[in-house]
């Protein structure tokens, strides 16, 4: 449809995106490397024992609901990648409806993390209680502020995308959208948090 | 449109297989096969589950663009970060647990 001067210049316009995503990302993977390298060696510092707090009885955390919420991000994950197509191909309905779906997800995910971490307060563990706990909180902490983040992005690309964002540029003879790149973008970045989440899990909760 | 179905028949394979290794990697960790063993299997499982969540959702696999290489290529200085940090660690009393 669109001329191949004109298709270049769009794959141009979407790959710089997309770089500038993919940087971030790689600087979002130093970021949580960081506080996991920092588990590593404190986990290792700390003496053996029963009252080692890094030992999974002492931990006290709920493996039940850190499934739910491993299979929930998974979920999301399939659901943003099917709104990331559907953008691509100007499919305004199923864009909105696979971006409410990960939109919901994700509050899922956040919703069981109040959870617990309401359930930890009450039993008067806070990040200060042990070193566990405060790497427990840090990690999971900054790992739901992400969630939280892309949330919102999510929730102005569902904005823009109902207001006919979408639509108008598909029509307007443009084989991509910057809106479709917007979602694309974002969608790498969600899917960066469903993969750290995928280390955090067995991390925390399993090993 | 045949190209829609398939990405979606492909993400869905995707989807199961990750949920059936999120399975496996909560049902291995009820097994004990010492602190070492769980700690590999359960590393091997998250590295499988990231490798196709950014292969086929993040589709590295489809954009075969120069620049991607480096990405992946940008994880072997983090692997070194870790063993660096990792290996003055002599104390590994609880990887020998049973």
């Amino acid at each position: 449809m669109a001329d191949t001067a004109h298709a270049h210049h769009d794959a141009a316009a979407i790959n710089r995106a997309k770089l500038g995503m993919w940087l971030f990302l790689g600087s979002e993977v130093m970021f949580f490397s960081g506080f996991i390298a920092a588990y590593i060696v404190l986990r290792n510092a700390t003496p053996e024992g029963d009252k080692n707090p890094f030992n999974i009885p002492n931990r006290h955390l709920s493996v039940p609901l850190a499934t739910v919420n491993t299979l929930a991000l998974i979920l999301s994950s399939f659901t943003m990648a099917m709104a990331v197509a559907a953008s691509q191909r100007g499919d305004k309905q199923n864009t909105s409806k696979f971006l409410m779906f990960t939109i919901g997800l994700g509050c899922l995910f956040l919703g069981i993390k109040f959870f617990e971490y309401g359930t930890k307060f009450a039993h008067h563990t806070y990040p200060s209680t042990n070193i566990f706990y405060g790497c427990y909180f840090v990690l999971t902490g900054f790992h739901g502020l992400h969630v939280l983040l892309g949330i919102l992005a999510l929730f102005i690309l569902l904005v823009g995308n109902e207001r006919g964002v979408l639509v108008e540029l598909h029509e307007g003879g443009g084989t991509r959208s910057s809106h479709a790149t917007a979602t694309e973008c974002t969608g790498l970045y969600w899917h960066l948090v469903d993969v750290v989440w995928i280390f955090l899990f067995p991390m925390l909760y399993l090993l | 449109m045949s190209e829609t179905s398939s990405h979606t028949k492909l993400y869905t394979i995707i989807f199961i297989s990750l949920i059936v290794l999120t399975a496996l990697t909560v049902w291995v960790s009820t097994v004990h096969l010492g602190g070492f063993g769980n700690l590999c299997i359960g590393l091997a499982i998250a590295i499988t589950k990231a490798s196709l969540v950014a292969l086929f959702f993040m589709h590295l696999k489809y954009d075969g663009k120069f620049d991607h290489y480096f990405y992946v290529a940008a994880l072997f200085p983090i692997v070194l970060f870790f063993i660096l940090v990792g290996a003055p660690l002599t104390d590994l009393a609880w990887m020998t647990m049973p």
